[in-house]
């Protein structure tokens, strides 16, 4: 894997991606100045940032200070809750997402995301995963096939229910459906994989295997992670953003952050002072 | 003292279920001696002649329920589904207050509502008549389970559909109805159970016939309306008919529960282990 370095730092937004040399440039993501309002409540307050690519970066703070808002603007979920209003620019891959020519499904299709609570649908192991190249339109019947099982083999799932992939998904056990729903999410083959605490209501040992799945899985996506659980920051991530109260407090890498932070409540956050 | 609170409620429980029982225990006493296979496939006799059946009015309820679902299935569901998706809307506080008070409209009415709409501009009693009276009061009971049970699913499946790409409308097709659908089917099967009781409704829309007849234009019989007319009469022959009519109703909605539930728990299962 080619050496990567790290850019993202407190409120400096990264250079301009040239729209040529997408491989030259290590980030995935280059948000500026992202404000967005709930109503006349604001919850996310001039956020800039650069997450790099073929990197776990993770959003930690305490509750409500809008790391999972700010997830969600990254494939623009807030676009289905009444009286948002977003301000700033967020360019995934060089392409500004709020641009109105671009298709939000496209969006989507391009930005999987993986939720709090596993939320398989109430269908076999096989239509979940197949659910979203069915949408795009999935080709042979062997194709499909195949794709189920290279997702369900990346999510670490496949030897577990190779045979009964024509089950009820929601006979898995919690750690295995949410591992399903990685597979759904990586069945698109998309750029970027969203994980809004994906591990909050999984044991430690399930835990354990979704964190490894991660480790293995930024070889091929570059992945944005919201956790509550700063142990798992640590452990997992590679580039660390500390929000509070709807700002950017400080962001950089993750042992950095963890070991000399530079901001005083970034600071007081990881050692436990509050949140 | 908690011993005297429950004791309390399972005497009402019972009191509830002695009308239940004593229902059941006139309807089978008196009908199910007149019930016979006869009864299923022979046509009525005349007065005097004893014997004959209920054949016609088995057959023109089961016609008269099936057209009353073609109506009030289709546009129950999708009603059901737009004011789940769009809940707030005008059209939907609109609709949803329409739907509660059609609910509370007296059966007789809808009747007399199909008699001049289906009815009148004809000149005739026809069986689509009563299929669209038997529709229009099954619309509101599918509109307000579809909608109640579409809420019931989890906002995180929609999400979850959405975030791979699915158009709303793909979203609710492939994962909300599915996910709702074994409660779909229930509403719908109660819903069938009690527009097949209903005789108001029938007396002036389909009204009644003596002859055997599956044609939507001309009068039909109907189980619920030949237990009427042969209960006023004054013969016993046709009275022992009426019981045995009135036992095959109840047989039929309990039917209908009975298979609510099955086809619950066998969806269910696929669905939610």
């Amino acid at each position: 894997m080619p050496e990567v370095r790290i850019r993202a730092a407190v409120k400096v937004s990264a250079p301009r991606p040239a729209p040529s040399a997408a491989s030259a440039d290590p980030s995935m993501i280059e948000i500026e100045d992202l404000t967005l309002h709930y109503g006349t409540k604001p919850a996310l307050k001039g956020i800039s940032m650069s997450i790099p690519k073929n990197k776990v970066t993770a959003f930690i703070g305490p509750s409500g200070c809008g790391k999972t808002t700010l997830l969600r603007c990254l494939n623009r979920m807030n676009d289905l809750i009444d009286g948002v209003r977003i301000e700033g620019r967020i360019r995934i891959g060089g392409r500004e997402i709020h641009d109105g020519s671009l298709d939000v499904i496209d969006l989507r299709k391009r930005v999987g995301m993986v939720f709090q609570k596993s939320n398989p649908f109430p269908k076999s192991i096989y239509d979940n995963v197949a659910y979203g190249p069915r949408i795009l339109g999935a080709g042979s019947r062997v194709d499909l096939d195949a794709t189920v099982e290279r997702s369900l083999g990346a999510a670490a799932l496949w030897d577990e229910v190779r045979d009964r992939l024509h089950e009820s998904a929601l006979r898995l056990s919690g750690g295995q459906q949410q591992r399903l729903c990685i597979a759904r999410a990586i069945a698109v083959e998309p750029e970027l994989l969203l994980m809004d605490e994906p591990c909050s209501a999984l044991d430690p040992i399930a835990t354990a295997r979704i964190e490894e799945l991660m480790e293995e899985l930024k070889a091929r996506y570059t992945i944005v992670v919201v956790t509550h659980n700063m142990q798992q920051a640590a452990r997992a991530s590679d580039v660390t953003g500390f929000l509070l109260l709807g700002e950017l407090v400080e962001c950089g890498d993750t042992a950095t952050i963890f070991t000399t932070p530079r901001d005083r409540r970034t600071e007081d956050y990881i050692t436990g002072r509050f949140g | 003292m908690s011993g005297i609170v429950v004791s309390f409620c399972a005497g009402s429980v019972l009191l509830a279920l002695i009308p239940l029982g004593f229902i059941l225990f006139f309807a089978l006493r008196q009908g199910l001696p007149a019930l016979g296979w006869d009864f299923f496939t022979q046509m009525p006799r005349p007065v005097g002649e004893p014997g004959g059946g209920m054949a016609n009015a088995i057959a023109g309820t089961l016609i008269l329920v099936g057209l009353a679902s073609l109506i009030a299935v289709p546009i129950g569901v999708v009603s059901g589904i737009y004011l789940s998706e769009y809940r707030k809307s005008l059209l939907s506080t609109a609709a949803r207050f329409s739907a509660d008070v059609l609910n509370g409209v007296p059966s007789i009415v809808i009747g007399l509502f199909a008699y001049s709409v289906a009815v009148l501009p004809f000149r005739r009693f026809t069986a689509a008549a009563g299929g669209l009276a038997l529709g229009i009061m099954m619309i509101p009971l599918i509109v307000r389970t579809t909608e109640e049970l579409l809420n019931l699913v989890p906002a995180t499946l929609r999400d979850g559909a959405l975030a791979l790409g699915a158009t709303r409308a793909r979203a609710v097709a492939t994962v909300i109805l599915p996910a709702a659908l074994p409660g779909i089917v229930t509403g719908v099967l109660v819903a069938l159970a009690r527009i097949a009781g209903e005789t108001a409704p029938l007396l002036f829309t389909a009204f009644n016939n003596r002859y055997w007849s599956a044609r939507l234009d001309q009068p039909i019989s109907s189980l619920t309306v030949q237990v009427y007319t042969y209960a006023i009469s004054p013969y016993d022959d046709w009275h022992r008919q009426a019981w045995a009519g009135a036992t095959v109703l109840i047989g039929a909605v309990l039917l209908c529960s009975l298979l609510a539930r099955l086809a619950t728990r066998r969806l269910e299962r696929m669905h939610w282990p």
